[in-house]
């Protein structure tokens, strides 16, 4: 076995990908065999590291010294100076926008310290490329436990016993999901992971599948054990094509190694999983709208009951979870139901994943404690407002979550205490939002993005979406009246109620949220015809004023 | 081998039946999956070959077009040979999507929906992309361009005009 002095971890993600990581990495690779240090020097590609913002990071071990927005050029003097003469390079070091001076350590940043990382424990510390990293770490040590000292019972009392709830929005208690499956009749059963992640300002599953796709496989191939089923499928946004890359290749090493396939790990548990792409549409994240594009047909939802686990793909008995949700799963076997119950609160145990997204200055991926609130995630975590703008709201739980404004800042961020605010968890986005942005114009792009992804199925959604971008239009040209108002609170009522799934359900929350909390900006749009912020195309106040002299 | 939208020659007609073939076969048929194959190699999916492919599934040619029609990453109708896919959802909103999107059209001349009359680009607006931390974002084909500026968007078009056809 090879033992280096010196590891060098290269984000790969997607966001520092863009900003050139694969050339950084590539550099490095080289820079270090030219210098003779290779036998010495491992540099190895990870996944996401989480400041997305600051990337491409680097990594150095055994110090943890963290460099920030690294680029091609950077790479002879960290060679040179980090590895070969052991001298900090001060200037690549991060800088927190909030105590002063430069950080070494990324441990020691607050965007770090206050994480607790189980989902994504492997991300930004594997190299998602290999199978063997991802054991070395205890990796599919989850899958054997079960298969050779656990009845699917047990496993499924393990799950139910942890209190994790889905990740992907719904917050349904997994274990009882499992359970449901598990006891529906039918000799045939699916397990499907929904990484068809569409909610704007999500991109944790991207991540996840992107630095630790292993630990998918091995949740799904426990789920299976658990529940009965021998076949899985990941059904995956077109998108997202480094993924769907990091995750076939995944699940050809599984299948390899005997994780997958027959008499897995010598017992008589089968399963197989397949990657289905998907093409394109927000609604296909919808659970039955996913298995009816699975079985090759426009991703429109159906009625609900029956519910997946009795009839669900192919009208079999389906388990349906999100990739977040999955990467509890290897955790909570290995550790065990009381210490994932212990963390975070009594109703939501548990760390959550946060996409910290728009006007805050650490834009990236989190994972903390459920129940931390919203202050400490934008302030402590996220270094606060660039800009020296000042907080105007944030959206929760993505496009379909509410409006948190800056009196409810300390709301906790769990599922119970984000409803009671008017909002919801959601899949994890956070969408932070200064005060030079108009809420209408807002709320404009918020009704927008429902009305396109309409799948036009049920009239409330197809018509109600239509309306609700229509009149927020209205309002934001200064065409509108009080009546518009009214028709709102109409549509608010029919669509909370009516359409068949939660797109059309969810649609009005965010626009009827901004009413609720700016209604003074709301109605200088409608009664005096101006755009406070300055950002819509009505007569500025100032155009007004002079336009009544 | 020639699978076009104009025509498709013997060897075309042999991938897509091995195509259809592998379709059939499969004990869970991927549809959406035969479609973005024909679609990568023909460019777009032209009523010659979605007629073919009805005839060879069995599927009624109006549900596969229900299907082609549903799906944003899908096309019946000719596209350039780049697609910008520039976000216009929330989190790309709040961070300047919006210039990003005037420049895009007014260095292209052209207006969303529409193509150039080089056939190099398809300017479209998509719902979120999964890259915000480096908002606002465009993806053009599968490659991800992110943390845009107005300025940037004249040298991304000219990177992409330089390619060999």
């Amino acid at each position: 076995m090879e033992v280096y002095r010196s590891h060098v971890l290269v984000c790969q993600g997607s966001n520092c990908n863009l900003k050139n990581s694969k050339a950084v990495y590539e550099e490095l690779d080289q820079q270090v065999a030219a210098k003779s240090l290779a036998s010495e020097v491992k540099v190895i590609q990870t996944g996401c590291f989480g400041l997305c913002e600051q990337g491409p990071t680097v990594v150095i071990y055994p110090e943890g010294t963290f460099y920030c927005q690294v680029k091609v050029q950077d790479v002879p003097e960290i060679v040179e100076e980090h590895l070969l003469k052991g001298r900090v390079v001060e200037r690549l070091l991060y800088t927190d926008s909030i105590a002063p001076g430069r950080v070494e350590l990324a441990t020691d940043t607050p965007y770090f310290a206050h994480q607790q990382r189980i989902v994504l424990r492997n991300c930004g510390l594997i190299d998602p490329e290999s199978v063997e990293e991802y054991i070395a770490t205890g990796g599919y040590g989850a899958l054997a436990k079960c298969l050779t000292g656990m009845s699917p019972g047990e496993v499924i009392d393990t799950i139910k016993g942890s209190g994790l709830r889905g990740r992907g929005g719904a917050a349904f208690p997994t274990g009882l999901k499992w359970q449901f499956a598990a006891s529906a009749p039918g000799e045939e059963k699916f397990v499907v992971c929904n990484a068809d992640e569409g909610e704007p300002g999500t991109f944790k599953d991207r991540l996840i599948l992107e630095g630790d796709p292993h630990t998918i496989i091995e949740a799904m191939a426990i789920c299976g054990y658990a529940t009965g089923a021998s076949k899985g499928f990941i059904y995956i946004r077109g998108e997202y094509a480094l993924s769907i890359e990091r995750l076939e290749n995944a699940v050809g090493q599984a299948k390899d190694l005997g994780f997958l396939g027959e008499k897995i790990l010598g017992t008589d548990f089968a399963f197989d999983i397949e990657v289905r792409i998907g093409a394109g549409a927000y609604v296909c994240g919808e659970e039955t709208a996913l298995f009816e594009s699975m079985e090759g047909k426009r991703g429109e939802p159906r009625v609900k009951p029956p519910y997946p686990t009795d009839k669900g793909l192919w009208g079999k008995p389906t388990v349906i979870n999100n990739v977040e949700t999955l990467a509890n799963v290897a955790p909570i076997v290995e550790k065990g139901a009381q210490w994932f119950a212990s963390l975070g609160t009594k109703g939501s145990p548990g760390t959550k994943v946060f996409t910290l997204t728009g006007n805050v200055a650490n834009k990236g991926l989190i994972e903390v404690p459920m129940g931390i609130t919203l202050r400490e995630v934008v302030y402590g975590i996220g270094g606060g407002i660039p800009g020296g703008r000042g907080f105007k709201l944030a959206q929760t739980g993505g496009t379909s979550g509410g409006i948190i404004p800056p009196e409810l800042l300390d709301t906790p961020m769990d599922y119970d205490s984000l409803v009671e605010a008017g909002s919801s968890l959601g899949s994890g986005a956070l969408l932070i939002i200064d005060d030079s942005h108009c809420i209408v114009d807002l709320a404009l792009c918020f009704a927008r993005f429902f009305q396109h992804e309409s799948c036009g199925k049920c009239v409330p959604c197809r018509e109600g979406t239509r309306h609700l971008y229509n009149i927020v239009g209205k309002i934001s040209r200064g065409q509108a009246t009080r009546e518009d108002l009214d028709t709102l609170k109409a549509l608010e009522r029919a669509m909370l109620k009516a359409p068949l799934c939660a797109l059309g359900q969810t649609a009005p929350i965010p626009v009827m949220g901004a009413i609720k909390h700016f209604t003074e900006e709301f109605l200088a749009h409608i009664d005096e015809k101006y755009c406070p912020a300055g950002v819509c195309e009505v007569p500025t106040a100032d155009e007004a004023l002079s336009a009544s002299d | 081998m020639a699978v076009t939208p104009e025509r498709v020659d013997n060897d075309g007609l042999q991938w897509l039946d091995g195509l259809i073939e592998d379709y059939r076969s499969k004990e869970y048929p991927d549809l959406l999956g035969l479609l973005r194959q024909v679609q990568e190699r023909a460019g777009y999916l032209a009523p010659g070959l979605m007629k073919r492919v009805a005839l060879a599934t069995e599927l009624p040619l109006s549900q596969l077009y229900g299907v082609a029609t549903f799906y944003s990453l899908f096309s019946t109708k000719p596209k350039g040979r780049y697609v910008i896919r520039v976000c216009e959802s929330a989190p790309c909103h709040v961070e300047g999507a919006s210039a990003v999107m005037t420049a895009l059209k007014s260095c292209l001349g052209i207006d969303f929906g529409e193509t150039t009359d080089c056939g190099l680009f398809t300017l479209e607006a998509t719902s979120c992309i999964g890259v915000c931390g480096v908002a606002p974002a465009l993806m053009v084909n599968d490659e991800v361009h992110g943390n845009l500026e107005p300025d940037d968007i004249p040298m991304i078009i000219r990177k992409y005009q330089k390619v060999p056809v």
